[in-house]
């Protein structure tokens, strides 16, 4: 009997060890974030990304005045609040006469950790204008 | 924002009748005492950035910024004397892109002095541009005002020559503003001893008016609001009782006041840039003196671009911007200050809340 209880306590200290992260875990942690990170760079100031060669650097080197940290606001042109995606997604149609992405396309994504990297330790703002 | 007074409403209102009638802006505006033979006006238009898309396409956009500059420097009466196109006719230096650029040029009316920008240059350093426009720099005499064309979007030998298998690697690197292996600009040593010469029969009395590409002021490294070589061209200037340098690239409004140098940037007819302030991982220098133009909004696609017309007649410039989608500037040379100035805006409390960048 006792035995078994010290079996079954020692299964229940697995998950414990799964809670906790180590020196390792971080580096790659980050390694994968910087890699979507470069990736977002190259799509940002691709000429493929739209139809017509316009990148979005070309209006917004380093990614300045895309203000990641306002969204969600209110953008008087749409009408109603929006999250960051919609105005890149306004952006590719526009600007770049492009298709919008899905939300949870992998470019889109890239797109706003590259967008969000470059604007790092700016405070959140959100309905900023 | 302070509470508008009569004096100010009317003030607005008389702005408002004028921006709303396009060739009335236009008119030649009346001129304080000066020499009167010394009074002229030249317009200026710069960065159209043409872009050949393939084939016969190109992107309408930016053709359409500089289709709109043409007709609206045709509308003006009487008509400029001449035009300053201030660099950067094409996105990628093609052939296909300085063509069409020059075909719609075409249809201005007065001549065109060119300025080499970046764009222009780093496919094959400025070949095709020199076979159509003539040499990179050169100088010119109109009304007693000598105008200097300067090239001053090159850089060191070895970044230009030793680094790339193909010319549109090298003109792809320098297009991408913000690229972190692009290469300072300068003027250079050998365009400065061909401007020293070419000053040396100019008298100190005679106002002088330098057109370059790039600012020749440091206010940006990172996205080349920066001429490496900037102090000594400056130096070259110093004896003269009245400099202007007029400068394209920044796709802003700038002004700025450096010992008797003054300087003015020029809007984009394709699209505006942010203030380098609002790259937040870098510090950056803005002229302090500058009241900030208006944040582009997107979903209007000439806002935040433009064209200029500038009046000379005491020698120093008045710098009028015609911003498609916002009210117009005007930031003139003023004589008690010893500094340009915007007539409107250039104190706190007459600014606006999209002048705020961030």
């Amino acid at each position: 009997m006792v035995l078994v209880m010290v079996a079954v306590s020692m299964v229940w200290l697995l998950p414990a060890h799964t809670d906790e992260f180590t020196e390792e875990d971080l580096k790659r942690w980050e390694q994968e974030f910087m890699a979507v990170v470069d990736e977002g760079e190259k799509l940002f100031h691709s000429s493929k990304l739209g139809s017509n060669t316009v990148s979005c650097d070309q209006c917004h080197p380093n990614a300045t005045n895309t203000h990641p940290e306002t969204y969600p606001k209110f953008q008087k042109q749409i009408g109603k609040v929006v999250t960051l995606f919609e105005m890149i997604n306004w952006c590719l149609q526009n600007p770049l006469e492009g298709k919008p992405l899905a939300a949870d396309d992998p470019k889109m994504t890239a797109l706003q950790a590259y967008m969000t990297y470059e604007r790092r330790g700016v405070k959140l703002e959100p309905g900023k204008h | 924002m302070k509470k508008l007074n009569r004096r100010d409403f009317l003030k607005g209102a008389g702005s408002l009748v004028v921006a709303g009638a396009l060739p009335v802006s236009l008119v030649k505006v009346a001129f304080g005492a000066g020499s009167a033979k010394q009074e002229f006006t030249f317009a200026h238009i710069s960065d159209s950035h043409i872009t050949h898309m393939g084939k016969n396409k190109f992107v309408r956009n930016w053709d359409r910024g500089l289709i709109r500059a043409i007709a609206e420097v045709n509308l003006m009466t009487p008509q400029p004397d001449f035009i300053i196109y201030g660099g950067d006719l094409a996105q990628l230096g093609k052939k296909e892109e300085i063509d069409h650029a020059l075909e719609l040029m075409s249809k201005v009316q007065s001549k065109v002095y060119y300025v080499m920008g970046e764009h222009d240059y780093y496919v094959d350093l400025g070949e095709y541009w020199e076979s159509r426009l003539g040499p990179q720099w050169y100088s010119f005499d109109h009304k007693g005002v000598h105008f200097v064309v300067l090239n001053s979007i090159l850089t060191y030998d070895n970044w230009t020559h030793k680094r790339w298998s193909k010319p549109m690697d090298r003109m792809l690197a320098m297009a991408r503003l913000d690229n972190p292996e692009g290469s300072p600009f300068i003027v250079g040593k050998k365009q400065r001893d061909w401007l020293k010469k070419d000053l040396e029969k100019v008298s100190n009395d005679t106002p002088i008016i330098v057109c370059s590409h790039s600012p020749l002021q440091k206010i940006y490294k990172g996205w080349n609001f920066w001429t490496d070589d900037a102090e000594d061209v400056q130096a070259l200037l110093k004896r003269f009782d009245k400099v202007t340098v007029v400068y394209g690239h920044v796709h802003q409004v700038q002004y700025n006041q450096i010992g008797n140098i003054s300087f003015h940037a020029v809007m984009a007819t394709a699209w505006p840039w942010p203030y380098p302030e609002s790259y937040s991982q870098a510090p950056s220098y803005l002229p302090k003196l500058t009241v900030r133009m208006n944040r582009g909004d997107p979903f209007f696609e000439r806002d935040a671009t433009g064209w200029q017309f500038i009046n000379v007649h005491t020698g120093n410039v008045d710098m009028h911007y015609q911003l498609s989608d916002n009210q117009n500037r005007s930031v003139v040379f003023n004589t008690k200050s010893g500094r340009p100035m915007d007539t409107k805006f250039q104190s706190a409390e007459n600014q606006i809340p999209p002048q705020t960048h961030y």
